[in-house]
């Protein structure tokens, strides 16, 4: 007997390897054929607490995490207690017989026994690995992989622990449905979101990136230091948040194509960073992975609390996109047409994730490198007329940009209100021009709006509308919805701003009910709609404990706001 | 041949005294002698009277934020190492708004050069206290004296083991140009506090106060010594000495970014196999 998914979930104290199992584990299985979807579920502390490694793996596409658990790997006795409500009808919980705890579905292991403390972990892997009925040589390969050939002999004793594991569960016969196994699986990558985007920003030609440490978006800037050298550009860790954002200005002035990375209270310190980019008509990108505000709010937990203060940043009047990714895949491209963006229209462009996405493990085809994400300017004069006017008055409010030293051309940038030239001026027939010169960028956005996705069937009874990281779980809701035979279609954005109503109005004004589906207590997306259409979602399901959201949360919430 | 028509004669909008003029024309010397042409050279600013220099001579400049002079330079210093940056603002603008980014650059040992016009007061909103104001001075918003000890510059970037420490002051133009040069030609970062009079808003820190204070560091005074260069930072009163307070020849942020030996990072192409093979590490 075997089955088609299930959900896997490793809990235990931070300190305890959960981790180091859960990506050994996770890999395996992609290794294997199997689609997964990762969520981290972590307490802002390096030792003790609760933490959860969860995997949800499947023979088919998946795209949303599950709530209910199929096979619980224990590692401290709190994480039975702690998750016993969400076990399925057939789960199998994975305990330390030591714990002396007795239940039908318990699977206690004898873990003093058999293996030294150390290696317990490893041991609980091979458990699990054996459990799932993946190859033990193939298991054996990611964990030597993961723990390289720094030490020998902790390697050996690694596959020692795992290869006792395997035997012991198998003379155990215990009945658990193995995965159905794959002939010819496509080798596919397992990623996460931020590393999707530093994998962006690399085929787009990123070459400086300055950022401060801050979860959960800090990844993305440690996953470029590793690669800065080899690849030429320069990652640096600045002093605060409104000086990388000013650094990252000042590169890309200089013609570096450049980026900041951060959270919400990061951000917020940006600001006026994001006000000078938009005066300065300098190109950046902006990446902002969000967690529950206000303040330090929760620091490693998930939300889309700020697309209210993403859409306001930053005194002043300034065209500006923002997309939201919903998807490893869309972290990946949307940070390409980020950078593109960002150089085509000379303004600030950002890319609004949350913890669950940033740190959210699928498996994706390779991405296609073949065609580059855009030309970036080298900063040469192709026959500009003399002298060169940085802030040169055109028709579509684009002005050819140079870089200082590139070539004679002097090139003035200003923070005041500025002539053509860039010199601070107070001559207010000038300051009119200028604000109407940037606006007009706003077209060029416009133009180049991806619209919102729609799915299922047209005139639906219920459309469910999300934007960013809760778009597999809404479309996983929608199918569950239709299997009980409602007509349900699906609207995703994945970018938010601006906002082009003849792209989806009729979508919506078409749909019996309208649902939004929202991490955030307010409805933000719903609100912004509203003041951009006048249509207004009375209905919505919003998750705003820290948690992400989930297929069976929608579903929960649909029942509560329409009985279906 | 680099001369001073080259960078150019605009009007300014400072008061007539103010020490601003005398330092954009030592700056424009300075350049000058060191036959620097205007597209060879980066200036950034913030905010302030002093920012606003750039805006008076003919170069490539970046006028950014009150406070961000420093963070703007050397993201661009780093974008293209082959300018010579400058970043010029006030007291204000880099002891107390950006006072952060000081202690940054200074660690970070970043090749190019701080001027900041100190006139221990702000300028441009009529005559706060700055972080060099001295205590006790009596201003519009501090009407019962500034509560708070000045900030001295000088002290702490010597203490930070700072790579090129001067002070000088807008009175002695010669003087000044040589330090701006001296500090330009200086591998790493190199802070010069350029003392000068307010006229309209600092009534004790006059001309002639300075004039009467100031003395040229003798000729056997070793910079390169930092017990000494520590004492010297702190002398201040009745006798300011002007000139290179401290030196070193540390190595710069950019030694550690080899990179950077290949010059500017634009246009530079973007090697999607070696991108290919890094993503195959995924699989």
């Amino acid at each position: 007997m075997s089955r088609e998914s299930l959900n896997i979930v490793i809990g235990g104290e931070a300190g305890q390897g959960l981790v180091t199992i859960g990506q050994i584990l996770a890999k395996g299985l992609v290794r294997s054929g199997f689609s997964i979807v990762v969520t981290q579920s972590y307490q802002s502390r390096i030792r003790g607490g609760h933490n959860t490694y969860s995997i949800r793996a499947g023979c088919e596409d998946l795209s949303a995490s599950q709530e209910s658990i199929d096979l619980l790997v224990a590692l401290d006795a709190q994480s039975v207690a702690t998750h016993q409500q969400e076990l399925s009808a057939e789960a199998l919980v994975v305990v330390d017989s030591n714990w002396n705890l007795t239940a039908p579905s318990f699977f206690a292991v004898p873990f003093k026994e058999l293996v030294a403390d150390r290696y317990a972990n490893i041991f609980a892997l091979g458990v699990a690995g054996s459990l799932l009925g993946l190859s033990e040589s193939l298991l054996e390969r990611v964990l030597e992989e993961f723990f390289g050939h720094k030490d020998p002999a902790m390697n050996e004793a690694n596959r020692q622990a795992l290869k006792k594991a395997y035997q012991w569960t198998i003379e155990q016969s215990i009945f658990f449905p193995k995965l159905e196994p794959l002939s010819n699986p496509p080798a596919r990558l397992m990623i996460n979101g931020n590393e999707a985007i530093a994998l962006g920003a690399l085929s787009a030609g990123i070459k400086f990136l300055s950022f401060y440490p801050m979860t959960p978006a800090t990844s993305i800037a440690l996953f470029l230091a590793t690669q800065a050298e080899k690849l030429g550009l320069i990652v640096e860790q600045a002093e605060d948040e409104i000086s990388a954002v000013n650094m990252a200005i000042g590169s890309s002035f200089a013609g570096a194509p450049s980026m900041v990375s951060t959270s919400g209270g990061g951000f917020a310190l940006m600001v006026e960073g994001v006000s000078l980019a938009g005066m300065t008509e300098t190109p950046l990108v902006v990446v902002v992975a969000q967690r529950p505000g206000p303040a330090t709010g929760l620091p490693t937990r998930t939300e889309q609390g700020d697309l209210d203060f993403i859409l306001h940043s930053g005194h002043g009047e300034f065209p500006r996109a923002v997309f939201t990714p919903g998807t490893v895949e869309e972290c990946f491209h949307l940070t390409r047409q980020a950078f593109d963006l960002a150089e085509s229209a000379q303004t600030p462009i950002f890319l609004l994730t949350d913890q669950y996405l940033a740190d959210s493990y699928r498996a994706v085809m390779p991405f296609d490198l073949t065609t580059p994400a855009y030309k970036a300017p080298n900063g040469e004069n192709t026959g500009l007329t003399k002298p060169y006017r940085r802030y040169a008055l055109t028709e579509n409010g684009l002005s050819p940009r140079l870089f200082p030293g590139r070539t004679e051309d002097l090139v003035v940038a200003d923070s005041d209100e500025h002539t053509e030239d860039g010199h601070l001026t107070e001559d207010l027939s000038v300051r009119k021009k200028m604000v109407e010169k940037r606006l007009a960028k706003g077209k060029l956005l416009f133009s180049r709006v991806i619209p919102p996705e729609f799915s299922g069937e047209r005139r639906p009874d219920i459309l469910l509308v999300g934007w960013g990281s809760s778009k597999g779980s809404v479309e996983e809701a929608a199918e569950k919805l239709r299997s009980g035979g409602k007509k349900v279609g699906t609207l995703h954005f994945s970018q938010v701003w601006p906002m082009v109503s003849e792209q989806f109005l009729p979508l919506l004004d078409e749909a019996k009910e309208v649902i939004m589906v929202e991490g955030n207590a307010t409805g933000q997306l719903a609100r912004l709609i509203r003041r951009e259409t006048g249509f207004h979602i009375t209905k919505k399901v919003l998750r705003y404990d820290g948690l992400p959201i989930t297929p069976e949360y929608i579903l929960r919430g649909v029942r509560t706001e329409s009985g279906a | 041949m680099v001369t001073l028509d080259d960078y150019g004669t605009f009007e300014t909008a400072w008061c007539p005294g103010c020490g601003n003029a005398s330092i954009l024309q030592a700056l424009k010397q300075a350049f000058v002698g060191l036959e620097l042409k205007p597209q060879q050279i980066l200036l950034v600013s913030g905010i302030g009277q002093a920012a606003k220099t750039p805006h008076y001579l003919r170069a490539n400049v970046f006028n950014g934020l009150h406070g961000r002079a420093l963070p703007v330079a050397t993201g661009a210093k780093l974008a293209n190492p082959d300018l010579t940056v400058i970043a010029e603002s006030g007291d204000g603008c880099n002891y107390g708004e950006g006072g952060n980014h000081f202690l940054a650059a200074i660690r970070r040992n970043i090749n190019l050069t701080l001027l900041v016009h100190n006139n221990q007061i702000y300028g441009l909103t009529k005559g706060q206290a700055s972080p060099t104001t001295p205590e006790g001075l009596i201003t519009k918003a501090q009407p019962q004296g500034v509560p708070s000890a000045p900030f001295n510059p000088l002290a702490v970037a010597v203490a930070l083991q700072a790579g090129f420490v001067a002070r000088g002051f807008s009175g002695m133009a010669d003087h000044l140009t040589r330090l701006i040069q001296e500090a330009i030609s200086h591998q790493g970062f190199s802070l010069v506090d350029i003392l000068q009079p307010c006229v309209s808003f600092n009534k004790v820190n006059t001309y002639a106060w300075y004039k009467k204070r100031c003395y040229e560091l003798p000729d056997d005074y070793d910079p390169t010594k930092w017990e000494s260069a520590m004492k010297k930072a702190m002398e201040w009163g009745e006798r300011i000495p002007v000139g290179v307070i401290y030196q070193n020849r540390r190595p710069t942020f950019e030694d550690h970014f080899p990179l950077l030996k290949g010059g500017p990072l634009f246009g530079r192409n973007v090697d999607q196999e070696k991108i290919r093979q890094m993503m195959e590490g995924f699989t």
